[in-house]
C-alpha cells in the first residue's frame, strides 16, 4: 500500500503552500550559503584590490545588517500572509471530525448529524476531498501531536485544552500521519492514516460506518464472536451490535474494514489479529492491552477470523 | 627605563616567595587545589568526558537506526537514551566546557592571578564532576530519566512515570545548574574586576565581553528552569498540581518556563564560542578583528533577543496567532547579530592572511556548518515550515548544526589554539588535520541526510521506524557519518594523550604570535607582574612587552602581603582599587560539593535520614569555608609599584563580594519574576480554579498587614544593626548583634504569619493549582528567609568571634544586602498574593 507522510509530495492545501514556502526557502538558502562561503574564498584567496575591499566595516555592516534585514522583513511579510490566512473563520459546509490521542493510539469520532448517529473508529480518518475538514484535537492522558505532513503542519493535542486543525485534501489516496510529540514509551508506534476519497465514496463508507457491525456468517467467525464476549475482550472494546462496550480501547465495530491495526503498527489481516492477541506486548510493548498469551492456537484463528470479517 | 612601576633587578627572594606561595599541594591534598589553571583544566576534561559519554550514546542509537524495524535496542532504553543523550550534552558538556574555558583562560587573558573567588570555583567544579556521574550513573541501574531532555509533564508526572527516573533529571539537573551559577557569578566578577590596569571595556578582549554576556544570561535564564523543576518536583513529591489539568494546572507552564530558559541556552552555548572565535580568527591572520564594536554590540543583542523568542519552541501548541507573529519576527531578528559576526571574521581574513592551521580549519569548519544552521534556523523561524518540520528530524539535523557548527567546532579550535598555553608542546598538527578532516566530513554525513529524511516525515525521538517508510538510507548514511565524527574525535584524544603535557613552567608559548594577554608567559601564580594595557592587543604593540612582564617591571612582582592576591580593578575603566587576598588550597570547598552532591542523591532515591546528615555535614562544611573569608583589613595598604599604594581590604560596592552579592540577588529577582509569571499564568488559564469562581476565602487583609510589619521590622533590625555596628567603639558589639537576632525572629515571623493566614482559609497547596502557587510563592519566600537567618546567625557568630567590626564588615554587609532583598520579594510576594485576587477576581 503507498501511503505518503512527506511534506514535500502534498496531497492538500496547506502542505501544498508550505511545500511552495519550503522550495522558496531552500533556493534562498542555497544562494545565500554559496555566497558567503565564495566571500570567505575570495577573502581567503582573492587578489589584494578585492581583499582590501572586503577587510572594513563596511562588509561587516553591508552583510551583517542590510541584507539580513532587507531579505528577512521580505521573508517574514511572506511567511505572516501564509499564517494570516490561518485566521479565516471555518467554512459553513466544513466537515467536523473529533481525535483524541491516547498513549498510543488515535480515537477517532464523527460527531452525531441530523439523525445519522455518532461513529466512532480508531486510527483511521476517511476524508473527502475537495471539502474542509476540521478536526478538534484532544488528549486524555499526555501530549501528543497530529500530524499527517502530506495534508497539513502538526498541531499538538493537550490534556485540558482542545486544539483545531483543518485540512483540505486535494487529492485522492492515502496518507500516512505521525504522532510528532514524544508521548512515552510506544511513541515510535503510534501512527495513523488519512484516507481522502471523492465525495461520493466518502459517502457510501460513512453510511456503511453508521451500520451496527455484521454477524458472524461462518462457525468459526460465530465461536469469535462468543469468546470475544466471553474472554474479556469486551471489557475495553466495544462493538456496536453486539453487548461489547467497552470504551478503554478502539471501537472496533468496523475493525476489518481498516487499513491496519495497533495504530498503524500491523497490515490489516486474520493472521495480525492472531499475533496482536497473543504478542502485543512484545509488538508494541507497554501499550495498556494486556497479552493474551493463555489463548489456545484455534480460540486465536476463531477470533481473529471474526475480526477480520467485521468489515 | 623609569616608565615602568618597578625598577630592577628585583629583591632576592621575591620569585621564590611566589612560587612557594602559589605551588600546587602535594600528595592527596593535590584535590584541594583551588588555582583557576587547575580547576579550569580538570573542568574542562570532565566536560569532554562527557562529552565522549553522550557521544557514545548517541553512536548506540545511530546503530538502532541504522535499518528499519531494528530490535538492538529496546524501546525503554532507546527512551533513556536520547533523552540522557540530550541532558548530558546541554547540562554536563556544552554549558560546563565553555564555562571551564573562562575558567581556565579569563585570569590569563585579564592578567590576573586568580579569578576573585578560587573556592568557588573548585566547589561549581566538583559538584558538577560529582554529580554529574552519578547523574549519568542512573542508566546502568535502568533508572535514568525517559521523559526526553525537555521533560514535558504530564508525561513526567508521577502518574505517567511513577519511578525515580525523572527525579533524576529533576534533582541531578536542578543541582548541576546551581554549580553553573556559581560559576557564572564567579565569571562576572571576575571580568568586571580582575582586568588588568588600563583593560577598560573596549579594550576587553571578545571571548571576556562574550563570557561576560554568556554569565548574565546564565543569571537570568537558569532561574526559570530551576523554578520549572522545583515546582514538577513538588507536583510529583507532594502532589501539588502546577501541570494537571483537572486541577487547574497547564502542561504549557512548564513549556513557557522551559523554554525561557531553553532558548537563550543555545544562546548561551554559542556565544562563548562565537567569542573564542572571535581571539582564534584575529591570532591566525596577524590582525586585530574588523569591526570589534559591532561584534560586542552582536553579542549583547543576541542576549536580548534570546529571551524574547522562547515561544517559537511551541508554534504547534494551538497558541494564538498574533503571538505566534511576534515571536516569529524575533526568531528571524536573532540572525542579524549571527550575520554580523560571520561577516567580521570574513572582513578580518581579508585584511590578514589566514594561516591554514588546524584552529583555523575548524573555523572555517564552523563557519560552513553554522551558516547553514543558521539558513535553516531562519526557516523554522517561518510558523507554517515549522509546523511541519518541528519535532521531526529536520530540526534535530538543524540543531546539530548550529551547536556542533556554532559549539563544537570553536572548542575543538580553542583546544589546538590554547593547548600551547598549558602544554609543553602544541598539538601535532597532522593529527588535527585528520581530526578535523573526519569531524567536517562525519557532521556532514550524518547530519545533512536528517534535513531530508525529516521533510520525508520522520519525527524525531522514534526507536524505530517501518521499512516501507523510504527512510532507510537516509538513516544507514547517518550512521555511517556518526562513525565518522567518533573518529574524528577519537584522532583529537590521541593527539591529547601523544602531545598535550601540562606544564605551569615551560609551556611552548606563544606559537601563534599572537597579541593578547593569555600568550604572555604564564607560571603557576599568573603573570610575574601585572601589565598596564592601553590597546586591545598588547602583546603586537609591544614587543618587549612579555619579557617586561616576566622581568617584574610591572605591578605586583612579588607577593606583598606574603599571601594569594590579586588586583581588583574598577569595573569600567580597570583602575587599580585594591589588593585582594585570595584563599589558596582547601579541602572545605572540596568536602561541601561532595556532602551536597550526597545530599541531593540520597534525596531522589529517598533515603531520607542519611540525606539530612549529608546536608548538615554539607552546610557545616560550607560554615568551616566561609569562616575563613573577610579577613579583614589585615596587613597595611601595600606599594604595588609606581607609588600606587592599594588598601588590601574594602567593603561597600567597591568591594567584590558585594558585586557577587548582587549578582546572586539577580538570580534570586529572575526566580521570583519567572514565579510570578507562573501565578498570573494560571489565572489566565484556569479562572476556574481562582477564588472568585471557587469561593475560596482569602486571608482578611490583617494576615497580610501583620506580615508586611514583621518583614518590615526585620529590614528596620537590620538597619539599626547596621548604625551601630559603624559605631561599635562607643556601644559595643551588643547592640549589632540584638539588631541581627531581632531582624531574623521578624523574618521568621512574617513568613510563619503569611504561611498561618492562608492555613487557616482552609487553602491547602494539593487542592488547585491556585493553591498550589499561592504555597509556590510562600514556599520559596521561605527558602530566602531561611537562607537570610543562617546568615544572620552566621553573622552574629562572627561577631561573637571577634570578626566583626566597624571596618571588618563584609560579612555584615552581605547579610544585610540579602535581608534587604528578602523583605523586598516578601513584601511584592504580599502584594500580589492578597492584592490581584481582589482586584481581578
Amino acid at each position: 500500500m503507498e501511503a505518503h507522510q512527506a511534506v514535500l509530495s502534498p496531497g492538500g492545501s496547506d502542505a501544498e503552500t508550505i511545500a511552495t514556502l519550503g522550495w522558496v526557502m531552500f533556493a534562498g538558502g542555497s544562494a545565500i550559503f554559496l555566497g558567503v562561503i565564495g566571500l570567505a574564498v575570495y577573502a581567503h584567496l582573492g587578489g589584494e584590490t578585492l581583499r582590501r575591499r572586503l577587510a572594513s566595516r563596511r562588509l561587516v555592516f553591508v552583510g551583517g545588517v542590510l541584507f539580513p534585514a532587507v531579505t528577512l522583513t521580505a521573508l517574514l511579510t511572506y511567511g505572516l500572509i501564509l499564517t494570516g490566512a490561518r485566521l479565516a473563520a471555518p467554512e459553513a459546509d466544513a466537515l467536523r471530525i473529533e481525535v483524541t490521542g491516547e498513549q498510543w493510539w488515535w480515537r477517532v469520532r464523527y460527531p452525531a448529524t441530523g439523525d445519522a448517529p455518532e461513529i466512532v473508529t480508531a486510527n483511521e480518518i476517511r476524508i473527502p476531498i475537495g471539502r474542509q475538514v476540521e478536526i478538534r484535537l484532544a488528549s486524555v492522558d499526555v501530549i501528543h501531536s497530529f500530524w499527517v505532513p502530506s495534508l497539513a503542519g502538526k498541531v499538538d493535542m493537550i490534556p485540558g485544552t482542545v486544539n483545531r486543525i483543518r485540512l483540505h485534501a486535494t487529492r485522492t489516496g492515502t496518507y500516512r500521519g505521525q504522532c510528532a510529540e514524544y508521548c512515552g514509551a510506544a511513541h515510535a508506534l503510534m501512527a495513523f492514516y488519512v484516507v481522502a476519497l471523492e465525495p461520493a465514496q466518502f459517502e457510501d463508507w460513512l453510511a456503511g460506518q453508521r451500520q451496527p457491525a455484521a454477524g458472524p456468517l461462518t462457525a468459526l467467525q460465530k465461536q469469535g464472536e462468543g469468546l470475544f464476549l466471553s474472554t474479556g475482550c469486551n471489557g475495553c472494546h466495544a462493538i456496536r451490535g453486539t453487548p461489547a462496550a467497552g470504551t478503554i480501547g478502539p471501537d472496533l465495530t468496523h475493525v476489518g474494514g481498516r487499513l491496519s491495526i495497533a495504530a498503524a503498527t500491523l497490515p490489516n489481516a486474520a493472521a495480525s489479529f492472531a499475533r496482536w492477541i497473543r504478542d502485543n506486548q512484545h509488538i508494541k510493548p507497554n501499550n495498556r492491552m494486556p497479552a493474551f498469551r493463555i489463548l489456545p492456537d484455534d480460540q486465536l484463528a476463531a477470533l481473529a477470523a471474526y475480526l477480520e470479517s467485521l468489515k | 627605563m623609569s616608565d615602568f612601576p618597578n625598577a630592577l633587578p628585583r629583591p632576592k627572594g621575591e620569585l621564590a616567595e611566589l612560587e612557594a606561595i602559589w605551588k600546587l599541594p602535594r600528595g592527596p591534598g593535590v584535590l584541594t587545589v583551588v588555582n583557576n589553571t587547575y580547576i579550569g583544566l580538570a573542568y574542562v576534561a570532565t566536560a569532554l568526558l562527557f562529552f565522549v559519554l553522550a557521544g557514545i550514546l548517541a553512536l548506540l542509537m545511530r546503530l538502532q537506526l541504522a535499518v528499519p524495524d531494528n530490535t538492538l535496542i529496546d524501546q525503554g532504553t532507546y527512551n533513556q537514551f536520547f533523552t540522557m543523550h540530550g541532558t548530558v550534552m546541554m547540562f554536563l558538556f556544552a554549558v560546563p566546557v565553555v564555562e571551564a574555558v573562562g575558567i581556565l583562560l579569563l585570569p590569563q587573558m585579564q592578567a590576573a592571578r586568580d579569578l576573585p573567588f578560587p573556592r568557588l570555583s573548585a566547589f561549581a567544579f566538583w559538584a558538577y564532576l560529582i554529580g554529574g556521574l552519578f547523574f549519568f550513573g542512573s542508566l546502568f541501574f535502568g533508572l535514568a530519566p525517559d521523559g526526553g531532555w525537555f521533560m514535558y509533564p504530564p508525561l513526567t508526572g508521577t502518574r505517567y512515570s511513577p519511578g525515580d527516573n525523572a527525579d533524576f533529571w529533576l534533582v541531578g539537573i536542578g543541582f548541576i545548574e546551581i554549580s553553573a551559577i556559581a560559576g557564572a557569578i564567579e565569571i562576572i566578577v571576575g571580568i568586571l574586576r580582575t582586568r588588568a590596569p588600563g583593560m577598560t571595556l573596549d579594550k576587553m578582549p571578545v571571548f571576556a565581553w562574550a563570557m561576560l554576556v554568556f554569565a548574565g544570561m546564565i543569571l537570568f535564564a537558569f532561574p526559570a528552569v530551576i523554578l520549572a523543576t522545583f515546582l514538577l518536583e513538588l507536583e510529583r513529591a507532594f502532589q501539588w498540581p502546577f501541570f494537571i489539568p483537572d486541577k487547574g494546572g497547564d502542561p504549557l507552564l512548564w513549556q513557557h518556563l522551559f523554554w525561557f530558559f531553553g532558548h537563550p541556552e543555545v544562546y548561551i552555548i554559542f556565544l562563548p564560542a562565537a567569542g573564542m572565535v572571535s581571539m582564534i580568527v584575529p591570532a591566525m591572520t596577524g590582525v586585530p578583528l574588523v569591526g570589534y564594536r559591532l561584534v560586542v554590540v552582536a553579542l549583547v543583542a543576541t542576549a536580548f533577543f534570546s529571551f524574547g523568542l522562547w515561544v517559537h519552541h511551541m508554534f504547534a501548541t494551538g497558541i494564538p496567532e498574533l503571538s505566534l507573529a511576534f515571536f516569529s519576527a524575533a526568531s528571524v531578528a536573532v540572525a542579524v547579530p549571527s550575520g554580523i559576526q560571520v561577516f567580521s571574521w570574513i572582513a578580518t581574513i581579508a585584511a590578514g592572511r589566514l594561516r591554514l592551521t588546524v584552529p583555523s580549519l575548524f573555523v572555517l569548519g564552523f563557519l560552513a556548518i553554522f551558516v547553514i544552521g543558521g539558513l535553516t534556523g531562519v526557516m523554522v523561524a517561518m510558523v507554517p515550515f515549522d509546523l511541519q518540520t518541528h519535532d521531526t528530524y529536520f530540526i534535530v539535523a538543524h540543531l546539530h548544526y548550529v551547536l556542533i557548527g556554532g559549539m563544537v567546532f570553536p572548542v575543538f579550535a580553542a583546544i589546538y589554539h590554547w593547548t600551547p598555553i598549558l602544554s609543553a608542546r602544541p598539538l601535532s598538527e597532522r593529527l588535527g588535520r585528520w581530526s578535523f578532516g573526519l569531524l567536517f566530513v562525519g557532521v556532514n554525513v550524518t547530519f545533512f541526510p536528517m534535513h531530508i529524511v525529516g521533510l520525508m516525515g520522520m519525527p524525531r525521538r522514534v526507536y524505530t521506524y517501518p521499512e516501507q517508510m523510504g527512510w532507510d538510507w537516509p538513516n544507514l548514511l547517518s550512521t555511517a557519518g556518526a562513525f565518522a565524527i567518533a573518529a574524528g574525535v577519537l584522532v583529537c584524544l590521541v593527539d591529547l594523550a601523544l602531545n598535550f603535557r601540562f606544564t605551569t613552567t615551560g609551556s611552548a608559548g606563544n606559537v601563534w604570535r599572537a597579541g593578547t594577554l593569555e600568550w604572555l608567559p604564564n607560571e603557576v601564580y599568573g603573570t610575574r607582574s601585572i601589565p598596564v594595557v592601553s590597546s586591545r592587543e598588547p602583546l603586537w604593540d609591544d614587543a618587549n612587552l612579555a619579557e617586561d612582564v616576566r622581568a617584574g617591571r610591572y605591578f605586583l612582582p612579588g607577593a606583598s602581603t606574603g599571601g594569594r592576591e590579586t588586583l581588583i580593578t574598577s569595573p569600567i575603566h580597570a583602575d587599580p582599587q585594591y589588593l585582594l587576598q585570595i584563599p589558596g588550597p582547601s579541602w572545605r570547598s572540596l568536602l561541601a560539593a561532595a556532602f551536597t552532591a550526597a545530599f541531593f542523591l540520597l534525596l531522589t532515591v529517598k533515603l531520607v535520614v542519611p540525606a539530612v546528615a549529608c546536608g548538615v555535614l554539607a552546610v557545616a562544611m560550607i560554615i568551616a569555608w566561609l569562616w575563613q573569608t573577610d579577613p579583614g583589613a589585615n596587613h597595611p595598604p601595600v606599594d604595588i609599584g609606581d607609588d600606587l599604594v592599594l588598601p588590601v581590604y574594602v567593603t561597600g560596592p567597591a568591594s567584590h563580594s558585594w558585586w557577587a552579592m548582587v549578582a546572586l540577588l539577580l538570580v534570586a529577582a529572575s526566580l521570583f519574576i519567572a514565579l510570578f509569571f507562573s501565578y498570573l499564568y494560571n489565572w489566565t488559564v484556569s479562572p476556574q480554579v481562582w477564588p472568585a469562581a471557587t469561593g475560596q476565602r482569602l486571608p482578611v487583609a490583617s494576615w497580610p498587614a501583620a506580615s508586611a510589619t514583621a518583614f518590615m521590622v526585620g529590614s528596620v533590625a537590620m538597619a539599626f544593626s547596621g548604625q551601630m555596628l559603624a559605631r561599635a567603639r562607643e556601644y559595643g558589639d551588643w547592640p549589632v548583634r540584638l539588631g541581627i537576632a531581632c531582624a531574623c525572629l521578624a523574618l521568621a515571623a512574617g513568613a510563619l504569619i503569611e504561611l498561618q493566614g492562608h492555613w487557616q482559609t482552609g487553602l491547602r497547596p494539593a487542592m488547585n493549582s491556585y493553591g498550589a502557587l499561592v504555597y509556590a510563592v510562600i514556599a520559596v519566600q521561605c527558602q530566602l528567609v531561611a537562607v537570610a537567618v543562617f546568615m544572620g546567625l552566621y553573622t552574629i557568630a562572627r561577631s561573637a568571634a571577634g570578626m566583626l567590626t566597624p571596618v571588618r564588615r563584609a560579612t555584615f554587609d552581605n547579610t544585610l544586602l540579602f535581608c534587604h532583598y528578602t523583605v523586598g520579594q516578601g513584601l511584592l510576594g504580599l502584594l500580589i498574593v492578597h492584592g490581584f485576587p481582589r482586584i481581578a477576581g
